[in-house]
Formats: structure tokens, C-alpha cells, sequence
């Protein structure tokens, strides 16, 4: 059948009669304006650090407080259960605020304040309009002080509390979460991401309260404060409305983890699954270690960005993946690094087979000069771009203080990059991405993938 | 923010630019929007549009597979791409320095991409695995936005899942690819987007030296998806193997936000007065005081607001426990929405939506990536990108009996109800 031609074929349109054209060279970059900065530590012991980033009227809060478990295992702990609660009652009342109320002060000067809780730290996030930092800092002092843990408000959180684990425990990446966790950690409260229903519903008021005052203290404990502000003001600001936040002793840093050692790939099994999960961990290097820059960039060279070995390989060759990554993941005292890729059940087993073979190629045969440039551009550059906005800064600001780094850090970051050579990257990427060095886990529908997985090797079974 | 300089001007072959200068940081930002989105796709072609996108990340005529992505991130930056119901976006936010670079990856693909068989196989394969990732291997998968359409719309364009079925999908061939680019992917259909930091002068000249040859083809004529809403009631469950609780999803229709975008607003606000904050009507009621509901939103656009033209969706969704039926969550929706319907909302209640819509701007703008693509949507669908420097005022300017008039439009006997039901069992 025959029609009238109505559209060119694609080798019609693929096609000019100037022919392929050459890549313009990048021009002159202007440097990032320097940041004006007051760092200074409240007598309370709170570290306190404003930034003036003036591009909108906004100004944006962090406030870390380290919050781990100092129990030695969770098994019998009721910390994380506890730490749960607080985190989701914190911000229903105080003595002179309802819940009602202290949601309609944020709005009025288009503010937010939430409240989250890992194994590692309180974090409170927060923004609004500049003018209402007042406001905001007086709700947050309210909260820190004068937390009231309504009981009703107590027992309606924690059933929704429970609702909440059970819709999270039914994503596919959480299950792998979970599971890489426990394998890497066991009991340690690190790999306790979520409590249990029953630990829970076992928390009381008390229980609560009790927590609020022993863990939750200023000193050890970081703010930030980004946006449309004078930095200097900022920070008199949060030392007046903060001071009366007080409390003995310091908050809680997670002690060092347990190094991760490499061992077989655990299958957890999803019945039904139609995609698995592979997660896939090894021990890394703090930022502060000197060949942390090289890491990074042989980190990105393996999967930590599109134009990656194993982004180009399981996706853009073998179309085995929509999402593939590696990446660091840093504690208090160390470094992980983690890689995930999702994949459908009758490619798993290849999908996994790719990705150790890339982790030997990384060693065997070193990323060349020019992947090194393209890593490292890519790192200076996505630098600059994460934190031109107020929140992208504040984030990134809050989590290096967090690690004990400064903004000094950031700032001198870029030379770093500048100066790793590609042979500290070889270095790296032999020491530590060498495959038999990680362990992890696969989640997926273990009828389906057992026949290759046991063919493959390397995957235990449970 | 000072208020905002803007420059637009049209090459000769239709394309129109709009330039936005802000020197506030080194960064630059670059956006393609083309007037093609979902709705266009043809029966039998469900998910083309999305896997064409796809494909103009893989090579054209200066470049080979895989040369975008490294050049864009050589250069220090990142790129992506996504799918609407009216359009197709495409962006990059870079170093200044690489603003050129930019210009000339995105003016290659529009003049001369280069689709092959092989890599169509390939992303039919990853947009497969797309698909697995956000829909069929997870809970609540494509909730509400593609299950929704298909209760409260009834004609092809508006109703179909714009991810595409899996045997659709497989059967698009590079002829079909040739058709849509021909078709839809004119200068003359696309609006480019640069915003940060740009000398207005020499990026006008970088633009035509890198556009200014892209060949001229028609402007296809943009048809009408406007459908009536639906009579009463329209009712649908949805089973979810993997879901552990029961959902639900109210759809209803909006005034047309091209011709009417104040009428469009007032709904914008009644989904702040009831979902937005603590202190909202439907979080306090239905979460923290009857503690009926999980998790709750509201809000117009399945995309977000502004997101589309006629006909768009005001949707409220809600995950619910299962000790109550679904219609005891909706009898207390309708029972808030009629209270407001008979007396309006208090002025506080609108002032704390305004300034929380001032702040959710203010943040959009700060983000290069998000105010390029708000700004290149909004030319594209308003035709007028300093829209979203209005939005505050014009959000600010609702009244509260207008808020009272858009609730009282949410009628029940012209709605969609999508039910999720868990089917997985207890597990």
C-alpha cells in the first residue's frame, strides 16, 4: 500500500547538506561569587553558621541534631520507636501553641517547619519569606523548649505512624533498603531505618518527653540559615531566640560503624516481583581522606553519572535498566560506597554480571585522561550548579558541617578535583572497587531468577 | 526578586526565544519546549510521545549516541527531558561557560536527529524498565495519573495512559519516529529558553547562529481536545496487588487556564485552603481529628498546576485505613466542600495560602532548572513567560467568594471516583 509522502525518513532527516558541524569550545567561566559567611558556636554549645545568598526573598533553616541510639544493638531498644514519635508529635503543640495554631503563624509569612529522624540525627528543615525569620525561629525556640506531646495528638500519630512503615515496607526499594541494612550491620540501631508496629504502639508520653530532654540539646547540634539575610544579624537573630535552649551533656554521634567486608550477594525474595533490586556495598573513605577526590572522581566514572561504564553498558547498550547508579553514602566516622540498579527478572542475573565485570574493568583498565576530564568537569561543575539556589547551599552547607567539614571545604573543593591525576584515580578505583570487595542484595522473584543467579554465582539464597 | 527583565524575539523559521538574564550566579539554564505532548498520540500509538523523547537523546547529525550526555556533563552540567499531556520538554543547566555548547546540542537534535533501529530497540527496552520501576513493580503505580484520566475523560486523547502499553510500544517503528519529528517537531512549534547568566546581545547572536539554520516547517494546527464533563457520577475501582491500604481519587474539571486562568486560580487556592498545611480544612479534619486518612493532596493538574491546557483535572486523593469505606472519606470531602460552598473561607485562610504560594514561587525561581522550564512552559502554553512572576499577585487577588464559587462547583454529579482496592492479601 501506498500513500502520499507526507514526512522525510529518518535518513532523510538525519541528514543536512552542510554536513556534521564541530562542537563549540567552552568560553571563559566566571567564578562563583564568594559567599559571606559568620560561623560562630552559641554559649548553649549550638554551632551556628548564616550565609548570605540574597537571589530571592526566601531564607531557608537546617538544624541537625545528632540523635543516635546509644544502645550497642537494637535488639530490646526502644530508641528508634521512641525517636519515631517524637519526630512526627515535635510539632503538634507546646504549652502556649496548638498544632492548629503553630501551622497558621508558618503560613502567614509563608513558612514551613518539618521534622525528620534517622538513625543518625534529628534533622528540622524549614523556610519562609526573609521577613518571617522571627517567626519561624520563635516557633522552632517554642518547639525545642516548650514541646507539649499532646496526648491525643500522641496516640493519633503513632497509629498513623504504623500506617505510614507498612506503606513504606511495600516499595520495592525500601524492602532492598531494609535488607541491605541488616545484612551489612545486623543489629547494630545503624541498619534500624523504622521500628515495628508493636514497638510503636509500645511508646508512651513519657517515654517521649524523657527523650526530648535527655537527646534532644544544643551543644553538638548545627544550624543553618541561608537566604536574604545579614549574616552577622542571622546569626545574633538565632542566638536570641535559641538561647533558652538548653540542656546537659551533648547529642549523640553515631559511634563508627563496622567495616564492610566483601561476601556474596544475599537474594531476598518478592514473590511476583516483575523487576529486581540490585544493591551492591563496599567499604569507602571519608571526604577527609587525601584520596577521597580521586575516589570521587573514579566513583563517577563507574556509575556515579549518565555518561558512566555502567550507565553507557546496562542501559544505553543492553537496555537492561531505566535507573542505574553508584554512589557514596558518609557517616560521622566513615564511607560507604553503594550501588543500585533496577532490572527486570529475566535480565537480572546478566544486569549483575555487567555490573561486576565493570567493577574488575575499572581496576584492569583505568579510566583514560579523558574520562577522567569528563568526571572531573562534571564534579566541578554540578558543584557550582547544586549550590547556586538558597536550599541546594543550605543542604549542602548543613551536611558537610554535620561531617565535621566547613565551607572552607567547598570552597577549596574545586582545586582538589583540579589536582588528582589519572593515576591516583587508577589507584583508586584497583583499591576500592575491586569486586571482591562488596557485598549486598538482590531483591526479586526468586523462582524466576534462581536458575541464572545459581549458574552465575556469588549469590547466596535464603 | 526585581521584577524580572525578559527579552523575546522569533527567528525566521518560527522559533521563538525567550531570554532571561540573571547574573546572580555563573550558571546558565537552556530549554526546548515542543507543542506536542501525550494527548497528540494517535490509537495504537499509546506511550509514543514519552519514548520519542527517548529517543532524541540519542545522537543526531555533529553527534553520535551517547555524545550528548557527555558533552553536556564535560561541560559540568546536567540535562533532562520529560513528558506532558500538551508538551515535551528538554533542558540543560551548565557553567556559563558552556552556554554555546548548550545551544548547539540542542539546535543539532532539532535540526538533524539521528534515529536508527537500534537505538529505538534499546529505548523501547529502558522505557520498558521505566515503566516497571514507576508503575508495575511498585504500590499505588501510575496513582493518580494514569488511572485517573481514564474515569473522568472519555475520548481517546484524554483518557489514555501516556506511559504507553507495553505491545504498543513494541511495535513503533523508525518510519513512525520520522513522521512525529516531521510532524511536530518544527522551530516553529517549539519555544527556546535561556535564563541565568547570558549577555541578552551575544546570546541573541549564538542563537541564530546555531538555530537560525534549522529548515522552516509548518506549525501543525494544534486540534481541539475539549470534551464535555462527565454526567454524574463516574465510578472505578482499580485493584492493587502490591498497595497495603485502600485509596482513593476525586477528579473533577477545571475552568480552561488559557482563556480563564483567574477562574483556573481560585480552584489553585481551594486546594490550599483544603490540603495545605496543619491547619488546612481536610488535614484536620480527616487526619488529625477523625485520624481516617494517611495521607492526603489536592491540588489542579495531574502534572501540577499550569501544566496544561483544556481540558485539566482538579483532583483530590486520599490513602485511607481500611476500617472505613471508601465512601465515608468522600461523604466528608463533599460534606467540607459544601460547608465552603455555603460560607466562605476567612481572609486569614487566604492570606496563609498566598504567602505559602509567594514562598513555593520564590524557591521555583531560585532553582535555574525550574524557573527555565516554568518560564518556557508558560510562553509555550500562555504565551507569556513573565506569568510566573505574576502568579503571586494573581493568587493573591482571589477572593474568598470566588474560592466559595469553585467548591460549589465540585459537584458530585460531575466527577470521577477511582477506588484502589488492596488485592495482594495479607502478606
Amino acid at each position: 500500500m501506498t500513500s502520499a509522502k507526507t514526512h522525510r525518513t529518518a535518513e532523510e532527516i538525519g541528514r543536512t547538506a552542510v554536513g556534521p558541524r564541530p562542537l563549540p569550545e567552552l568560553g571563559s567561566q566566571k567564578a562563583a561569587a564568594d559567599l559571606s559567611t559568620v560561623d560562630t558556636v552559641l554559649p548553649n554549645g549550638l554551632r551556628v553558621i548564616a550565609v548570605r545568598r540574597a537571589t530571592v526573598p526566601m531564607v531557608e533553616l537546617r538544624l541537625r541534631v545528632p540523635f543516635a541510639d546509644p544502645a550497642a544493638s537494637s535488639v530490646g531498644s526502644a530508641h528508634s520507636a521512641q525517636a519515631e514519635v517524637l519526630a512526627n508529635t515535635v510539632l503538634t503543640g507546646t504549652a502556649s501553641r496548638s498544632r492548629v495554631e503553630i501551622d497558621t503563624e508558618l503560613a502567614l509569612v509563608g513558612g514551613e517547619l518539618d521534622a525528620v529522624v534517622d538513625p543518625e540525627r534529628l534533622s528540622f528543615t524549614g523556610n519562609a519569606l526573609a521577613t518571617g525569620l522571627g517567626t519561624v525561629l520563635d516557633v522552632l525556640r517554642d518547639v525545642l523548649v516548650n514541646a507539649a506531646y499532646p496526648a491525643d495528638e500522641l496516640e493519633r500519630e503513632s497509629g498513623r505512624l504504623v500506617e505510614r512503615i507498612s506503606l513504606a515496607r511495600s516499595q520495592p526499594n525500601v524492602i532492598a533498603r531494609e535488607a541491605l541494612q541488616k545484612l551489612l550491620y545486623g543489629d547494630h540501631p545503624y541498619a534500624k531505618e523504622m521500628p515495628e508496629a508493636d514497638e510503636v504502639a509500645a511508646v508512651t508520653r513519657d517515654d517521649v518527653v524523657a527523650l526530648h530532654r535527655k537527646a534532644l540539646l544544643p551543644r553538638g547540634s548545627v544550624f543553618v540559615v541561608v537566604g536574604d539575610v545579614d549574616p552577622a544579624e542571622a546569626v545574633a537573630q538565632v542566638g536570641e531566640a535559641l538561647s533558652e535552649w538548653q540542656g546537659d551533656g551533648e547529642a549523640v554521634q553515631l559511634p563508627p560503624l563496622p567495616p564492610v567486608s566483601g561476601g556474596d550477594v544475599l537474594l531476598v525474595h518478592r514473590a511476583g516481583a516483575v523487576q529486581s533490586q540490585i544493591r551492591l556495598a563496599a567499604q569507602s573513605i571519608p571526604r577527609t581522606d587525601e584520596r577521597y577526590p580521586a575516589l570521587q572522581l573514579a566513583n563517577l566514572v563507574y556509575g556515579g553519572f549518565f555518561s558512566s561504564r555502567l550507565v553507557e553498558n546496562i542501559r544505553e547498550d543492553k537496555g537492561y535498566t531505566y535507573s542505574a547508579r553508584s554512589h557514596p553514602e558518609f557517616t560521622v566516622h566513615g564511607a560507604t560506597l553503594l550501588i543500585d540498579a533496577d532490572t527486570a527478572s529475566d535480565v537480572t542475573a546478566a544486569a549483575l554480571l555487567e555490573t561486576r565485570y565493570e567493577l574488575a574493568r575499572l581496576g584492569m583498565v583505568p579510566p583514560s585522561e579523558s574520562e577522567v576530564d569528563v568526571a572531573r568537569n562534571y564534579a566541578v561543575g554540578t558543584l557550582l550548579t547544586s549550590t547556586s539556589s538558597q536550599s541546594g547551599l543550605a543542604s549542602f552547607v548543613v551536611n558537610l558541617v554535620a561531617l565535621g567539614l566547613g565551607i572552607d571545604w567547598l570552597v577549596a573543593h574545586p582545586q582538589r578535583l583540579q589536582a588528582v591525576t589519572p593515576e591516583q584515580v587508577a589507584a583508586a578505583a584497583l583499591e576500592f572497587f575491586a569486586p571482591g570487595n562488596f557485598t549486598g542484595v538482590l531483591v526479586g522473584d526468586a523462582d524466576q531468577l534462581k536458575p541464572k543467579l545459581s549458574a552465575l554465582g556469588g549469590v547466596a539464597f535464603q | 526578586m526585581a521584577s524580572p527583565e525578559l527579552h523575546r524575539f522569533t527567528l525566521p523559521n518560527g522559533l521563538r526565544v525567550v531570554l532571561a538574564p540573571d547574573a546572580s550566579a555563573p550558571v546558565v539554564g537552556v530549554s526546548v519546549h515542543y507543542d506536542v505532548g501525550f494527548r497528540s498520540e494517535p490509537e495504537g500509538r499509546t506511550g509514543f510521545a514519552h519514548l520519542f523523547e527517548h529517543l532524541m537523546f540519542q545522537g543526531s547529525e555533529s553527534l553520535e549516541k551517547l555524545a550528548h550526555f557527555r558533552h553536556v556533563q564535560s561541560s559540568g552540567g546536567t540535562f533532562n527531558g520529560s513528558t506532558h499531556p500538551d508538551y515535551t520538554d528538554y533542558y540543560q543547566v551548565l557553567p556559563s561557560a558552556a552556554l554555546e555548547r548548550a545551544l548547539f546540542l540542542e539546535a543539532d537534535r532539532m535540526r538533524a536527529p539521528k534515529i536508527t533501529d537500534e537505538n529505538l530497540r534499546n529505548q523501547i527496552d529502558v522505557v520498558k524498565e521505566e515503566i516497571r520501576l514507576n508503575v508495575l513493580n511498585r504500590p499505588y503505580g501510575g496513582f493518580p495519573w494514569i488511572l485517573l484520566p481514564p474515569v473522568l475523560f472519555k475520548t481517546f486523547a484524554n483518557a489514555h495512559n501516556g506511559y504507553g502499553d507495553f505491545i504498543d510500544l513494541e511495535s513503533a517503528t523508525v518510519d513512525n519516529c520520522a513522521e512525529f519529528f516531521d510532524t511536530y517537531y518544527s522551530p516553529a512549534n517549539a519555544v527556546l529558553t535561556v535564563a541565568g547568566d547570558l549577555d541578552v546581545e551575544t546570546t541573541k547572536t549564538l542563537v541564530e547562529k546555531h538555530f537560525g539554520d534549522v529548515p522552516a516547517r509548518p506549525k501543525p494546527e494544534r486540534p481541539s481536545f475539549a470534551e464535555p464533563a462527565p454526567q454524574g457520577e463516574v465510578r472505578q475501582e482499580h485493584g492493587d496487588a502490591l498497595a497495603p491500604l485502600p485509596a482513593i481519587a476525586i477528579g473533577y474539571r477545571v475552568p480552561d487556564p488559557v482563556t480563564d486562568i483567574d477562574g483556573y486560580l481560585a480552584y489553585l487556592v481551594l486546594a490550599g485552603v483544603l490540603t495545605d498545611g496543619d491547619s488546612s480544612r481536610l488535614q484536620q479534619r480527616l487526619v488529625h481529628q477523625e485520624g481516617i486518612v494517611i495521607d492526603l493532596n489536592a491540588g489542579c493538574g495531574l502534572f501540577g498546576p499550569l501544566e496544561a491546557r483544556d481540558p485539566d483535572t482538579f483532583s483530590i486523593t486520599a490513602i485511607h485505613t481500611p476500617e472505613v469505606p471508601a465512601e465515608q472519606v468522600v461523604a466528608a470531602i463533599d460534606e467540607e466542600l459544601q460547608k465552603l460552598a455555603q460560607v466562605p473561607p476567612s481572609a486569614e485562610e487566604l492570606a496563609k495560602v498566598t504567602a505559602r504560594w509567594a514562598s513555593t514561587m520564590h524557591k521555583e525561581h531560585d532553582r535555574l532548572t525550574n524557573r527555565t522550564l516554568g518560564l518556557g512552559s508558560a510562553e509555550l502554553l500562555f504565551g507569556r513567560a513573565e506569568l510566573i512572576y505574576e502568579l503571586p499577585e494573581r493568587i493573591a487577588s482571589v477572593t474568598v467568594d470566588e474560592v466559595s464559587a469553585a467548591a460549589k462547583a465540585l459537584r458530585p454529579d460531575a466527577r470521577a471516583l477511582l477506588l484502589v482496592k488492596p488485592t495482594g492479601g495479607a502478606q
